[in-house]
């Protein structure tokens, strides 16, 4: 559909910016999108691009800057209010409710029957009529969504969306959940409905995706909207050049060479846990950084925990120099005997107790092991912590001030203090460098190579596949919770790293192909 | 950087909610003063403080459950399992082990209230209702439904009610050992760090190693011996334990700690909050029966007493937006 | 029919409920002397009335993730509240009445307007307020007494047309008339999804503070039926610490047998009033089996906690250890 250059944009946004307290989310942006067409928002985590949507879709307020709708000046103050002007936001599950019905869900904004009623049987027929559109007709409309898989829940999701009847459609990460029957689905719906007139904004950090589906992308990075071009218009470099900034390249320390892989330290063997992970085995040496790659959620996590005691029911043998162990617990697993730590994913909720002090932070792992009689050693603690917070130069004039004071980097930098404390000698790590600054991000690799050389052994999963390359010795993809592929040395690149990843067939040569559309 | 400068403020929550507490003590004190010169006497501040003295016992248990996120409802009965118990082995002709009996029941019933709520992940405030019913039932079997026949020991006289040191009641020395050992605990050893971070964070605790099960129910342990110590010298103070000598204490015990700063939600207070508290809700009760207040408005105040606080200090983050 | 084996799936709690409470109440007429008559069953409803109706008040706020420990002084307080005014004239009875559940209500909505904009725990504020009903209770009735219309007390304790107990025909009646619309109106989705995920159900443009605020004036105006029901009972009104306090445990107790998550988003009144008929009859079961009346507060005691202790059952079936820290 070709824009008239005399009517205004369908959805346009003017100088937003949101703060939160000292911290700048967006910054300044324009930004505008068309009916008919499917527009990509694209950056790294941290540019802002979540943040964009939840003002778009109502969800927190601007702190500066207007938006308009078809022309006219409009504000949000809740969701609702979005939904009502035809503005609807597929999030990630988030806006799900487990215990109840499909057709609840989909329903259960939709104003009532007479009198404050609602209507079984005409919910029970549109939520039909939706479930068969994004063709999930084989989902009943009673079930629960709970019960549902994960892919599916995510198809509701899109489903409830759709009975809005969006004039504007925004998706975040809408497809990372899914099958790849499903995600094969929802792009040939979102390409019927940008057909039909809708303006589709879609968010995500998959290139391959962006390439197939977008008519118009736009970059965001640190909280700006840095430019916006049609498709086919750049190269994959070009874009990822946007997205970072700077030169397509990170430095990264380099590794040592070895002829052989060194002795292991830890010996996965069958490992295998509900239907999430299967037979895994795997060897990490001594001194060894091996990564875990592939597509979020097939089963990274899941073995990270698995390794760290949280989960139950696993089976299969773990050994530790040689000797197999059973860790019932993140206590079990911290043991002298055992040295494991875990780095979690999100330091918010899994690795810090934000209203405590640095310093109790740093120390709570290994506090325990610091006691003269019943007390503890006051004098011990702090040497180790002033040790820690020198080592990975954690930019603090106060220890005893919250740690929810410290930006991102230096949050993550307390974790990572907290666990080296503990002297482990193998130290997990769940996507440790998500939403960190490019700097701490180097100072992280930098350290990782660090603990390797001096006999540590590190396994970590990483969404990003730079990393992967740069940083690890060996590299193990999963797919749909089994291994499909180990890399080492050269063969650890991008190309084998995507194709492994969306466990595409080797042909003859032992190559993956990439299909190209 | 200070990306979120309102924490700074929060942080010294607690030393602001002490401070107005302290003020609170110094008007009431002024007030009663101009009531009966005797107020502020020698004297009659000790006797305050010895009546004081049986609630700050139990507060100071309950400070270590709450901080934790947690809270502790079992108080009525288990202070009177602790009267009862601790009588009864008098007459069964332990008198020497009378307190030590009357304590050790207080540790059985924490050992459950732990159990339910660490292993069962029961919430805490109906798995301890539901143990006060069962401390109820056990009493009620064991003394027929009439009030008990025996006696306090002689120990136990002297310490709820004899004076030594300076002619400081014994029961505020006990008050003074307990809040002291607890405070200790709380700041000295990794125990009370770990206390601290399981009411921040459980699941980061958690995933820091620390034995969130083993300190859940060291919490409700001391806080049931700290309930059923209590109990004893209210038996040795009034010679004999009695039915539901538990019940006006909860209530109180729970104001007591919110009053003096330690969140409803756990993770942040003192136990020198909750002395001040304890003196702040103590004096409150001795105004409200010179005034000869009834019942009635005793309940009434407390209630509102303990939602205003909770007003002032423990407003939950808008979920949204 | 696939939608029938859904609702059977979702519903299992309730279903079980229902199960065990027919097998316990044909085992008490089975072992009772006098056997089952219109008698005997009219007794028993007239109790077991009493705590559904609380139970039915408890499920509410449960319902939403929240827990209401006044209940049981709000039961009380419309009890004392009903022996002081649902008497005289019929015009005054009436009004009377119609008082009793107002004031019911009243206590509830100022719950709810505590917690939805003092943005403070449910459990905690309904200790408190708890304590403040309790209190206006004692002012009323300092001591146990006042009187109630005698000839409207006789007809809801007895039975209609000789057979059907009258309590029981409140009960349905109430289940009927408030429950189902409750359940079928866009306030009870509401409901449900608040308790299920809060914040999912804030995007979804449900509005929170609406929901709370009702649900908590309902159950209000619900322990307010039973209290006015406790007066018809007990000819008087008394101002029992003891009394609340039984109620609201056993409620929370009825709420979790009835096949209500304490964590809200799933479960139903009707499971909280079989989850109540089952505690009273084991308390009646306790009597034809003759258990010594001193061993009965322990019995009970022990049940409870049991009761409550139910939804650890799923924390046996976690996979996951961090989930268990919500």
């Amino acid at each position: 559909m070709q824009k008239r250059d005399s009517a205004p944009p369908f959805w346009r946004m003017q100088g937003i910016s949101k703060r939160y307290g000292g911290v700048v989310a967006l910054d300044d942006v324009d930004f505008e999108c068309e009916r008919g067409h499917i527009h990509a928002v694209i950056g790294e985590n941290g540019a802002g691009k979540s943040t964009l949507i939840k003002i778009i879709s109502g969800v927190v307020q601007p702190s500066a800057g207007r938006m308009f709708l078809e022309g006219r000046e409009v504000a949000f103050p809740s969701p609702l209010d979005a939904t009502r002007r035809g503005i609807v936001c597929v999030f990630q599950e988030l806006s799900l409710l487990p215990d109840l019905s499909v057709e609840d869900n989909i329903c259960i904004a939709d104003s009532s029957g007479r009198w404050g009623f609602i209507d079984p049987r005409a919910r029970r027929r549109r939520a039909r009529r939706l479930l068969e559109r994004v063709g999930c007709g084989d989902v009943h409309p009673m079930e629960r969504v709970k019960d549902l898989p994960l892919s599916r829940r995510q198809m509701v999701e899109i489903a409830k969306a759709l009975g809005r009847e969006p004039k504007l459609l925004v998706l975040d990460e809408a497809t990372s959940a899914l099958t790849a029957a499903d995600v094969e689905k929802v792009y040939r719906i979102l390409e019927r409905l940008r057909d039909e007139g809708l303006a589709i904004v879609y968010i995500s950090h998959r290139m391959h995706e962006i390439k197939q589906l977008a008519d118009r992308c736009s970059v965001f990075r640190n909280g700006r909207h840095i430019e916006t071009f049609d498709r086919d218009v750049k190269t994959d470099e070009q874009v990822v050049e946007l997205m970072i900034g700077r030169e397509y390249k990170h430095v990264f320390p380099p590794k040592p060479h070895r002829d052989a892989p060194p002795a292991p330290l830890l010996e996965i063997e069958g490992l295998s846990w509900g239907e999430h992970l299967h037979d895994i085995s795997l060897s990490v040496g001594r001194g060894e950084i091996v990564g875990l790659g592939g597509l979020d959620g097939q089963g990274q996590r899941e073995l990270l925990l698995a390794l760290f005691g949280v989960l139950r029911g696993v089976t299969g043998t773990i050994k530790i120099e040689g000797r197999p162990v059973a860790i019932r617990s993140p206590r079990g697993a911290k043991s002298e005997s055992r040295g494991i730590a875990l780095i979690p994913e999100d330091r918010k909720t899994a690795g810090l107790m934000l209203p405590m002090s640095v310093r109790d932070n740093i120390s709570m792992a290994s506090v325990g092991k610091m006691t003269r009689g019943l007390f503890v050693d006051r004098a011990k603690e702090n040497d180790g912590i002033r040790e820690m917070v020198t080592k990975l130069s954690i930019k603090i004039d106060d220890l005893n001030e919250p740690v929810a004071t410290l930006s991102g980097g230096n949050q993550q930098k307390v974790v990572v203090a907290k666990w080296l404390m503990t002297n482990a000698r193998i130290v997990l790590l769940n996507d440790p460098t998500r939403g960190i600054d490019v700097g701490t991000k180097q100072e992280m690799y930098k350290l990782l190579r660090e603990l390797a050389d001096a006999g540590t052994s590190i396994l970590f999963y990483s969404t990003d596949y730079d990393e992967l390359i740069g940083c690890c010795d060996q590299v193990v993809i999963l797919y749909g919770g089994r291994i499909v592929r180990r890399l080492r040395g050269d063969d650890i690149n991008e190309h084998n790293i995507i194709a492994s990843s969306l466990n595409l067939p080797q042909n003859a040569r032992g190559d993956q192909e990439i299909e190209r559309p | 950087m200070n990306p979120i400068p309102g924490l700074r403020v929060r942080a010294n929550r607690v030393d602001k909610a002490i401070v107005i507490a302290f003020g609170f003590i110094i008007v009431m004190l002024l007030a009663g003063s101009l009531y009966s010169t005797n107020f502020l006497s020698t004297a009659y501040l000790l006797q305050q403080l010895q009546i004081a003295a049986f609630l700050g016992i139990i507060a100071s248990g309950l400070t270590t459950v709450i901080l934790l996120g947690h809270i502790d409802l079992s108080i009525p009965w288990v202070v009177t399992v602790g009267g009862m118990m601790s009588t009864a082995a008098a007459s069964w002709g332990e008198p020497s082990l009378a307190v030590p009996i009357g304590v050790f029941s207080g540790l059985l019933f924490g050992l459950v209230n732990g159990f339910g709520v660490a292993f069962l992940r029961v919430p805490s405030m109906i798995f301890t209702l539901g143990v006060n019913a069962v401390a109820q039932g056990a009493m009620v079997l064991y003394t027929g439904g009439f009030a008990p026949q025996s006696y306090a020991t002689e120990f136990m006289r002297w310490l709820a009610v004899g004076k030594t040191v300076f002619g400081f009641p014994n029961a505020v020395l006990v008050w003074l050992a307990v809040g002291l050992t607890i405070a200790v605990l709380l700041k000295r050893t990794a125990l009370g760090r770990y206390i601290y971070a399981i009411g921040n964070n459980e699941g980061a605790a958690y995933l820091s190693g620390v034995n969130t099960r083993g300190v859940l129910i060291v919490c409700f342990a001391i806080s049931g011996m700290s309930s059923a110590l209590a109990g004893v010298l209210l038996a040795g103070y009034s010679t004999k334990g009695y039915q539901a000598m538990g019940d006006p204490y909860l209530l109180p015990a729970i104001a007591a700690v919110v009053l003096g700063g330690t969140h409803i939600l756990g993770g942040r207070g003192t136990l020198g909050g909750t002395v001040v508290g304890t003196i702040l809700v103590s004096l409150l009760q001795s105004i409200l029966s010179v005034m000869q207040m009834p019942e009635a408005g005793r309940q009434i105040i407390y209630g509102i007493v303990i939602i205003a606080m909770l007003l002032v200090y423990g407003r939950g983050k808008k979920v949204h937006g | 029919m696939k939608a029938l084996r859904l609702w059977t799936i979702h519903n299992y709690g309730l279903l079980l409920a229902a199960g065990v409470f027919v097998f316990m109440f044909a085992l008490y007429i089975a072992n009772l002397e006098a056997g089952l008559n219109v008698r005997v069953v009219t007794t028993a409803a007239n109790k077991a009335v009493l705590l559904a109706l609380v139970a039915m008040a408890q499920t509410l706020p449960v319902l939403t993730g929240g827990l209401d420990l006044s209940v049981g002084m709000i039961f009380v307080l419309t009890n004392c509240i009903a022996s002081a005014i649902v008497i005289g004239t019929p015009l005054e009875v009436g009004v009377g009445a119609v008082g009793v559940l107002g004031a019911g209500a009243l206590a509830g909505f100022v719950n709810g307007l505590i917690i939805v904009y003092g943005r403070l725990q449910p459990i905690i504020v309904t200790l408190a307020t708890g304590a403040v009903y309790y209190g206006l209770a004692l002012l009323i009735r300092p001591i146990p007494g006042g009187d109630v219309d005698e000839g409207l007390a006789e007809f809801m304790t007895d039975t209609v047309f000789d057979l059907v107990p009258t309590s029981l025909a409140v009960l349905l009646a109430v289940v009927v008339l408030i429950w189902l619309p409750f359940r079928l109106s866009v306030l009870g989705r509401a409901c449900y999804a608040v308790g299920s995920a809060e914040g999912a159900a804030y995007m979804s443009g449900v509005q929170i503070a609406r929901t709370k605020l009702a649900v908590y004036t309902l159950a209000g105006l619900l322990a307010g039926i039973a209290g006015l029901m406790l007066t018809f009972v007990t000819f008087s009104g008394e101002a029992s610490a003891p009394i609340g306090g039984t109620y609201t445990l056993n409620s929370i107790a009825a709420v979790v047998i009835g096949g209500t998550s304490l964590y809200g988003g799933v479960g139903s009144a009707v499971g909280s009033v079989l989850g109540a008929f089952i505690l009273r009859t084991i308390d009646d079961l306790l009597f034809v089996f003759d258990l010594p009346p001193l061993w009965q507060p322990l019995f009970q005691g022990v049940v409870l906690l049991l009761a409550v202790s139910l939804g650890a059952a799923q924390v046996l079936r976690i996979r996951n250890r961090l989930d268990l820290f919500q």
